[in-house]
């Protein structure tokens, strides 16, 4: 890890620190799209650092956060089966649907196991062929590939127990779709390394001339954070739109072709409903005709409802930026990471579960000073 | 029991099975006279002092890791409850509640390593207790140690009694325990570097108190919820600010490269054999150079300063120089995904 320690030294980041206090003379706005870039900006109290004219709103790029509850209760009436074992990424675990959450359901007797890798699922799935494994396929272009991968293999291996239930989305579309609403004022948009990784720099182009809007492709240190924000203000403050590559360690301009390749060979773009932004046309991954046979959904006839948000709840403004999660009523009181509402606070990437967790001194003493939450300051410690 | 290679509802029957399983396997290994005499209570002998009392149960998976057992964890831990109120251990109650079919050579490795972690650290099983329950009743094995000890020293070592420009302290390295176990169970191959922590502290608590008794003002272990939940329960209990610097936190390179594999952060990780030394600021600096002059305490590191503010705020000072707030850990860590 000496590479990412690098990354971490005051050395390197205290003077792009410096020239973003020099650069923003202005307010600007911007978004930080990936949950995991929000995690960092917390975990690393990058916020603090920054000049009071830079403000930071976080996007949906939380897959646990946009899988909307109707997806929640198939998982969940999927494991309720008796011959059914769900193998799923952590963060699930905890999001309640309509009728509770998987964890609900492992209380009840049912059997969860969380897995690191999709290829675990399959592997359980080999162990156990008298169950049926249904694995829970969330995520954005970063756990996609593997998820197709994975499919391959089991077509290969003549696996017939091993199921998943298509929930990826896919993350340009649904920028396109958060970007034509007028309420939210954006000035740049802080993009997903992980993402870009797969899907290339380039993939951005569209948006930042659609939308006359600066991007810059960013890692998850804190100087390639710092670096990304920098290059927004820049950008800005020129009146250029374009796509900066900050990350060019790791993101090409066209991605990577062989991951993107598994996802065309397995997936085919579908209309998907994300929590808070409502259906958006081709943003999600159904199965590819040749593979329907490992959708839970067809093959167990789960129902997928149309479960609304919680009552109170406003993860969906939250995830498009128009509100922080003080502003929410339910934050901090009816909802806290050990009894979440909405899934903004469950997931660790949450924004809510961020804001809760990793609070940095200077959002709580602004906010609570300023005292411009619509409905009750954030107190810092609760 | 010889021709037996695993666990039956009659080992916990009370009957020939159980004393056999007693005779032959509990006392090969927990040589005790109060055990030996197999009475229905262990009588101690006379102490000076305040008697210390805890207890704790086991339910470790998997049950033998990189670095230890669940059988060391029984035996460290207890004992590590007792010193954190400054009490010497004196003895332990050793009780299993095990799943029918446990392999009797699993069951034989866990009460070795019990024996072998109670003959070092000086504190022996004295008094103990077997049931078995029917498959699928339990997971394999539970143990449940509780431990007595005396306390002797004048100045009472408390959570409440951290002090606005105090030194925070901790023993050494921060998270080994709890990644060995999360890696373990995740499937994730780790390397030879990455090993639970887990010892006693009696002999490093003892050491300290000898000479610092009054200095030191909170002891405590950061075992589940690591070192943030525990700082978090310090600043709350004493009712003040408590701020720490994450580039003087001593985590081992392949601990920090493995948290950031799987996704988590190495302050809410457990810790098993380090503890949260909070103590005169006037001593710090003996009390550093008397830890790390002891084997237990060789990477002890002054990681911040207790403050004034009766909020219960911990607060970190991040590498690059940024600040945030550390919460207590709710829910389990679960690592992210993606």
């Amino acid at each position: 890890m000496k590479c990412a320690d690098e990354f971490r030294s005051r050395e390197i980041t205290a003077p792009l620190v410096a020239e973003i206090h020099r650069e923003a003379f202005r307010p600007v706005r911007l978004m930080e799209v990936c949950g995991t870039h929000t995690m960092a900006i917390f975990r690393h109290g990058i916020r603090s650092l920054l000049p009071d004219t830079v403000e930071l709103l976080s996007g949906p790029g939380c897959p646990v956060c946009v899988t909307p509850a109707g997806h929640i209760d198939a998982f969940v009436s999927a494991v309720r089966r008796p011959e059914v074992i769900v193998a799923t990424f952590g963060d699930l675990v905890r999001v309640p649907g309509s009728d509770g959450s998987l964890a609900d359901a492992r209380a009840a007797g049912a059997r969860v196991e969380i897995v690191y890798s999709p290829m675990d699922a399959l592997a359980l799935a080999a162990r156990e062929p008298e169950r049926t494994v249904v694995f829970p396929a969330v995520g954005f272009e970063t756990t996609a590939p593997t998820i197709a991968a994975t499919i391959l293999q089991a077509k290969r291996q003549g696996l017939d127990n091993f199921l998943v239930i298509p929930a990826n989305k896919t993350m340009p579309r649904a920028l396109e779709a958060l970007l034509d609403d007028p309420q939210l004022q954006v000035d740049g948009l802080l993009c997903p390394g992980h993402v870009s990784a797969i899907i290339g720099a380039e993939a951005y182009r569209p948006l930042a001339e659609r939308y006359h809007l600066a991007c810059a492709v960013a890692g998850f240190e804190p100087a390639d954070i710092l670096a990304g924000l920098l290059s927004l203000v820049r950008q800005v403050n020129a009146a250029r739109a374009t796509v900066d590559n900050c990350y060019s360690r790791v993101v090409t301009a066209e991605g990577n072709l062989r991951a993107q390749q598994l996802m065309a060979a397995v997936f085919a773009p579908v209309d998907s409903e994300w929590r808070g932004l409502g259906a958006i046309p081709a943003s999600g991954l159904a199965l590819g005709e040749d593979f329907r046979r490992f959708d839970a959904m067809h093959v167990l006839d789960l129902p997928l409802s149309t479960a609304r948000d919680p009552r109170g709840c406003r993860c969906g403004e939250i995830l498009k930026g128009r509100l922080l999660p003080p502003d929410c009523p339910l934050y901090g009181g009816a909802c806290t990471p050990l009894h979440p509402v909405g899934p903004c606070m469950v997931s660790g990437e949450g924004t809510c579960a961020a804001y809760h967790r990793y609070s940095d001194l200077k959002t709580s003493r602004r906010t609570a000073a300023a005292g411009q939450s619509t409905v009750r300051p954030y107190q810092g410690h609760p | 029991m010889s021709n037996e290679k695993s666990i039956s509802l009659d080992h916990g029957s009370g009957g020939l099975a159980s004393q056999n399983l007693i005779g032959d396997l509990f006392l090969k290994y927990l040589t005790s006279p109060q055990l030996r005499d197999l009475e229905d209570c262990a009588v101690l002998g006379e102490h000076e002092g305040r008697i210390a009392f805890t207890t704790d149960s086991y339910v470790v998976d998997p049950l033998f890791f990189p670095g230890g057992d669940i059988g060391a964890l029984a035996v460290h831990g207890t004992i590590n409850d007792l010193c954190m109120r400054g009490a010497r251990p004196i003895a332990l109650s050793l009780a299993l509640i095990i799943e029918e079919g446990f392999p009797l050579a699993e069951l034989e490795r866990v009460i070795a390593s019990v024996g072998r972690c109670s003959e070092a650290a000086g504190v022996a099983v004295v008094t103990g207790d077997t049931k078995v329950v029917p498959h699928g009743k339990a997971d394999r094995l539970f143990i449940n140690t509780a431990g007595i000890g005396m306390v002797s020293h004048r100045c009472e070592i408390s959570g409440k009694r951290a002090r606005p420009g105090d030194a925070v302290l901790v023993s050494g390295t921060l998270a080994d325990h709890g990644i060995t176990i999360m890696s373990s169970q995740a499937g994730i191959a780790i390397g030879g570097d990455i090993k639970s922590d887990t010892q006693p502290l009696h002999r490093l608590v003892g050491a300290l108190l000898e000479d610092y008794n009054c200095q030191v003002h909170v002891l405590r272990d950061p075992t589940r919820g690591g070192l943030a939940t525990t700082l978090c329960e310090i600043a709350a209990s004493s009712r003040v600010r408590i701020a720490i610097d994450e580039d003087q936190l001593p985590i081992r390179p392949a601990v920090a490269a493995a948290c950031e594999m799987i996704g988590l952060d190495p302050l809410y990780l457990a810790n098993e054999g380090k503890c949260v030394l909070i103590c005169d600021a006037r001593a710090e600096g003996a009390i550093l150079h008397l830890l790390r002059s002891l084997p237990e305490g060789r990477d002890a590191a002054l990681i911040g300063r207790v403050e004034a503010g009766n909020d219960g705020r911990v607060s970190l000072t991040t590498r690059i120089g940024g600040s945030r707030l550390l919460e207590p850990l709710t829910g389990l860590p679960l690592p992210r995904i993606c």
